[in-house]
């Protein structure tokens, strides 16, 4: 077998290792590159930042444990500059998963943190309720219809910063973490759109192709996947200097990310090179 | 206690990435616990996120004292039997004989959502989208003419048109109507070819995530010796 047709059919389980070696190592040695926000991640900086401080903000958690690694680090730096600017956060989750996710933001960012915030005057855990975009759609005329409680079981009525709260035309913002249906499709489908709602988000660099068209006039930014993430905590970052010394877990994975692409770019390249030898071979042979 | 969870979370990603050398019973024993475990999973979400607040809270208050303390002292909402009613409907097609009765509650779950979905998708996806294609060619911003601006906003009209062409059938592709087709299928492959790389990167970081749990796993092992 010649080099060329040895190359072309080079055993799975060799690229699988030496994928996993371009992840392996360069989280073993700490490798990592500047991370710069594009426009459509700095526009929802931008929002976040120049809300007057009190702002309401939604944020619902539209993601569950396998997605985690890609909207967990968004999530947080949203989380963690929402709390900065003293906006007042909405948290709620159209996936069941999604309640346990925005727990996990709630305990690691806003408690840990920023021990000063109050539940109930400076955030508030909706939960999880069942419905998607038909949710979506009674909440944009009557929140209160379908939230009778928080998470934790509490009247809605008996949460300070719920009393001005009639529908999702009260919040100044929506940052949706989506990993799919529903998620910031619907958001900008069934809010947006009908309740001209400033409404952004994250989501996995999957989805994010799907997610574009609406971008700019329709959805005000998108944060894909981990690049997207990684573009904002440098945001943040470049914002506010303190967070320099804070690990930023977008900004340490998109090492690995990059190198892991690199070498799938090469593959790509020897592949196709293989391939165009091999058929001008045979036409040759033809 | 968490170590436990980090020693079973690495032994089960350990045995479901030995498929990546070949089968075998460790991972399909990981596979098998994953889908078992996953059902259990949504059938308590169901129970307790949807049918106890939802249709017991709302019919009887009272019976959901100990569970949501804060909706016991609600009135009750009788008409929430009536989506009760449809969702038995719904089970009845698992029985032979009067199967045919899930059909009215499927006719109403399909027309609900065809008729909500009709209307934002028009609004959105059509109507939304007409008006986000009707942008100048030549841009101008606050220092002037910009011509960054202005070939992004020509290449958009010209892919969006082009694209457009190409799924138009009920003309010959030929001709300059050929051309704009043949413009059309580049445009799109160049849409897959970016669809395919954001799938690369979101995989490459479910990856990475993992490598992340396992590194963290190793790290506490060598913990325990050192």
């Amino acid at each position: 077998m010649s080099v060329v047709q040895k190359l072309g059919n080079v055993d799975r389980r060799i690229i699988f290792l030496l994928i996993a070696l371009a992840v392996i190592i360069p989280l073993v040695f700490n490798i990592s590159f500047m991370e710069h926000p594009t426009p459509i991640v700095q526009v929802i900086f931008d929002k976040i930042e120049s809300l007057p401080e009190g702002s309401k903000v939604l944020l619902p958690f539209d993601y569950g444990p396998s997605t985690a690694p890609e909207l967990e680090p968004m999530a947080t730096a949203v989380t963690r500059h929402c709390c900065k600017k003293n906006h007042k956060m909405y948290i709620m989750a159209l996936w069941p998963t999604g309640q346990a996710q925005a727990l996990r933001i709630i305990e690691n960012v806003i408690e840990e943190e920023f021990p000063d915030k109050v539940y109930g005057t400076d955030y508030v855990h909706l939960g999880y309720k069942a419905g998607g975009y038909g949710l979506i759609n009674t909440i944009l005329a009557d929140l209160k219809k379908m939230y009778t409680t928080d998470a934790p079981g509490t009247h809605i009525d008996d949460i300070a910063m719920m009393s001005d709260i009639q529908n999702l035309r009260d919040f100044a913002f929506i940052c949706n973490f989506s990993a799919g249906f529903p998620g910031l499709k619907e958001w900008v489908q069934f809010a947006g759109d009908p309740g001209d709602i400033p409404v952004a988000g994250g989501t996995t660099a999957v989805s994010a192709p799907l997610l574009y068209p609406y971008y700019p006039r329709q959805m005000l930014g998108m944060m894909g996947g981990l690049k997207g993430a990684a573009e904002y905590e440098a945001a943040l970052v470049h914002q506010y200097p303190e967070y320099e010394f804070v690990y930023q877990r977008a900004i340490a994975i998109m090492g690995p990310q990059a190198i892991a692409h690199l070498v799938i770019i090469i593959f790509i390249i020897i592949g196709n090179i293989t391939f165009f030898i091999e058929k001008k071979r045979q036409k040759k042979i033809g | 206690m968490y170590a436990l969870q980090v020693w079973i979370g690495a032994l089960l990603t350990l045995m479901i990435f030995s498929f990546l050398y070949k089968d075998n019973p460790f991972y399909k024993f990981a596979e098998h616990l994953f889908v078992g475990v996953s059902a259990a999973y949504w059938m308590v979400v169901g129970v307790w996120g949807t049918m106890v607040p939802n249709m017991l809270a709302k019919i009887h208050p009272p019976l959901v004292r100990n569970i949501l303390p804060a909706l016991a002292n609600a009135e009750p909402e009788y008409h929430y039997i009536i989506p009760c009613i449809f969702g038995i409907l719904l089970l009845t097609r698992l029985i032979n004989p009067i199967a045919w009765l899930s059909r009215w509650a499927l006719a109403f779950i399909i027309g609900y959502t065809a008729g909500v979905r009709f209307s934002r998708y028009l609004q959105s996806d059509f109507v939304g989208q007409i008006k986000s294609t009707l942008i100048p060619i030549v841009a101008v911003n606050d220092s002037g003419f910009s011509i960054g601006m202005t070939f992004s906003h020509v290449v958009l009209i010209v892919g969006v048109v082009c694209g457009l062409i190409y799924f138009f059938f009920s003309k010959e592709h030929k001709g300059a109507f050929g051309a704009a087709s043949r413009v059309g299928i580049y445009i799109l492959m160049v849409t897959f070819g970016a669809s395919f790389g954001y799938t690369v990167m979101a995989r490459i970081s479910l990856l990475i995530g993992r490598m992340s749990f396992l590194g963290e796993w190793i790290g506490m092992i060598l913990g325990w010796f050192s």
